[in-house]
C-alpha cells in the first residue's frame, strides 16, 4: 500500500445549487509533495481544498487516503479528518481558550491524551512556530501573524499525515506575512506533505515541488513550479500570472 | 392629598409575608431550574440537523410561546385533572405553567446563541476531527452560552415575576399573601408598595451577580 499515492482525487464534482464549482479533477499527491494551487477567484481552489477534508461534501466523485476510498458515514469522515490537518485564512481560534487550550483541545477531546501529555506536546508544538511565550495568552491578545502560527500549531499537534493551507496569509497585513510563511516553509523542509492555496506567487515558487492552475472548476495547467510561474504555455495562465505581476516592481 | 401611611399591621403579620416569600423563592427555584435546562434541551433540539428532533422542538416553541402563561396554570390546574385521574396541587400547576413557557422563550435564545457562532468555529472544530457532538459541547455552546447570558439573565428575572401568578390559583407566595393581608387590614395601598419592594430587593442583587459573572466570563475578548 505504500506505493500508493497518499491521496488520490477521481472524477470530482462540487456543485452550490446550479453552480458547478468543481468539474471533474483528477489529482494524485504522493508522500513529501507540497503542492500550491493558483488561481483567480471564484475558480474553485479553495472548494478543492476543503473537499479534501469534507468540510465540503463532494457531488460527485472519489478521495482516497492512503489508498482507502473515504466513504460518507460521520464516523467515517470523522477519521479522515483527525488524518488531515487544516489552516483556514482567518485562523479560526477558539477565543474562548488560552493559545494553550487552543492546541491542546483536540489532543483531548479527540485523541484522548491525558492533560499532562497533551500539555507537553502543545507546548512543544508552540516553541516549533516560535510562540511557547504566549501560552497562557487569550487569543484576541494575538497579532493576526500570532493567531496563524497558533492555528499551524493547533494542527499540528494532530500529527496530520496531510497539511491543507487555504490562503494562510490573505487575511494578514502584509508585514506579518513572513513570519507565517517561514513557519510553512519549515515544514515543507521537514518533508510535510501539503496542499496550499495561496496568492503568494513567489512562495509558491521556492517552496512548491508542483503548481496547479485552476480555472473554470479544472485543473488548467500543472507542473514544476519553474515552468508552470516562468513559462506557462495556457494563454490563461499566462494573463492569470501578468496580472498578479502588474505592479510588481 | 395627605394620606397617612401606616405600616404597623404589615410588620405584626411579617410572618405571612415571609412564608409568602418563602412559597416564591421554591416556585422560583423549581421554574428557573426547570425552564432553564428544558429551555437548553429544546434549543438544542431545535438548532439540530436532524428533522425528527427539530420539528417537535419548534412544535413546543411555538405552542407555549404564544399561549398566555396564565391561561396556562389555570388550565393545568383546573382542567388536566379532569382529563387525567389525579389531582394537582397550586405548586404543580404553576411550577408546570411557567417552566415550560419559560423553556419556550430560553429555546429561542439558545437556538439564537448558537447561530450567531461564526460558521468558521465549527470548521476548525470539525477539521480536528471532532464529532458534530464534540463540537458543540467544547467550542459552539461555551461561546453562545457567554452571548446569551444577558437574554438568560432577562429570563431569569421574567421567571422571577411570573412566580405572581401563581396566586390565580391559591399558591401561597409573596402577592397571594399581599392579597390576603391587603383584603383584611384594608390597607392595599402600604401592602402592594411593600410587595413591590420585596420584589426590588430581591431582583437586584441577584442582577448584579449576574452583571459580575458576564464581566468574569468575558475574559479572554478585549
Amino acid at each position: 500500500m505504500d506505493d500508493a499515492p497518499l491521496l488520490q482525487v477521481r472524477g470530482l464534482r462540487k456543485r452550490f445549487g446550479a453552480d458547478e464549482v468543481l468539474r471533474g479533477i483528477d489529482l494524485d499527491v504522493a508522500r513529501g509533495d507540497r503542492i500550491a494551487i493558483l488561481g483567480a477567484s471564484g475558480s474553485g481552489k479553495s472548494t478543492l481544498l476543503r473537499c479534501l477534508n469534507f468540510m465540503e461534501m463532494p457531488s460527485a466523485g472519489s478521495v482516497s487516503l492512503a489508498g482507502q476510498v473515504i466513504g460518507t458515514t460521520e464516523a467515517e469522515l470523522t477519521r479522515v479528518r483527525q488524518r488531515v490537518g487544516m489552516v483556514f485564512q482567518q485562523f479560526n481560534l477558539f477565543p474562548h481558550m488560552t493559545v494553550l487550550a487552543n492546541v491542546m483541545e483536540g489532543l483531548r477531546t479527540v485523541k484522548r491524551l491525558p492533560e499532562a501529555q497533551a500539555r507537553t506536546k502543545a507546548l512543544a508544538e508552540l516553541h516549533r512556530v516560535g510562540l511557547a511565550d504566549k501560552a497562557e495568552a487569550w487569543p484576541a491578545r494575538l497579532s493576526g501573524g500570532q493567531k496563524q502560527r497558533v492555528a499551524i500549531a493547533r494542527a499540528l499537534a494532530m500529527e496530520p499525515e496531510l497539511l491543507l493551507f487555504d490562503e494562510p496569509t490573505s487575511a494578514l497585513d502584509p508585514e506579518l506575512v513572513g513570519e507565517v510563511l517561514r513557519v510553512i516553509r519549515s515544514l515543507a523542509d521537514e518533508g510535510r506533505t501539503m496542499l496550499l492555496v495561496t496568492h503568494e506567487l513567489g512562495f509558491a515558487y521556492h517552496v512548491a515541488s508542483r503548481v496547479l492552475f485552476i480555472a473554470d472548476g479544472g485543473i488548467h495547467e500543472q507542473g514544476p513550479p519553474e515552468q508552470i510561474l516562468k513559462h506557462p504555455t495556457q494563454p490563461r495562465t499566462q494573463a492569470f500570472l501578468a496580472r498578479h505581476r502588474e505592479f510588481e516592481f | 392629598m395627605t394620606y397617612q401611611w401606616n405600616f404597623q399591621p404589615l410588620l405584626e403579620n411579617a410572618d405571612v409575608l415571609l412564608q409568602g416569600a418563602f412559597g416564591t423563592l421554591r416556585l422560583f427555584a423549581i421554574c428557573a431550574v426547570a425552564g432553564l435546562l428544558l429551555g437548553l434541551l429544546v434549543g438544542l433540539a431545535r438548532s439540530s440537523p436532524r428533522r425528527w428532533l427539530a420539528w417537535p422542538a419548534r412544535g413546543f416553541v411555538e405552542f407555549f410561546r404564544n399561549t398566555p402563561v396564565l391561561v396556562q396554570i389555570l388550565w393545568f390546574f383546573f382542567a388536566l385533572p379532569i382529563l387525567l385521574p389525579f389531582e394537582i396541587s397550586p405548586l404543580a400547576a404553576a411550577a408546570l405553567g411557567i417552566s415550560l413557557n419559560s423553556a419556550a422563550f430560553t429555546a429561542e435564545i439558545v437556538r439564537g446563541g448558537i447561530a450567531s457562532i461564526d460558521r468558521g468555529q465549527w470548521e476548525a472544530a470539525r477539521a480536528l476531527g471532532m464529532s458534530g457532538a464534540q463540537a458543540m459541547r467544547r467550542i459552539v455552546l461555551p461561546q453562545a452560552l457567554r452571548r446569551m447570558l444577558p437574554a438568560l439573565t432577562n429570563r431569569g428575572i421574567e421567571i422571577f415575576k411570573m412566580t405572581t401568578l401563581a396566586s390565580a390559583v391559591a399558591y401561597v407566595e409573596l402577592l397571594q399573601q399581599g392579597k390576603l393581608l391587603a383584603s383584611l387590614n384594608f390597607n392595599p395601598i402600604e401592602t402592594y408598595t411593600v410587595i413591590a419592594a420585596i420584589f426590588f430587593l430581591c431582583l437586584f442583587p441577584l442582577v448584579q451577580a449576574t452583571y459580575a459573572l458576564e464581566r468574569r466570563l468575558g475574559r479572554g475578548d478585549h
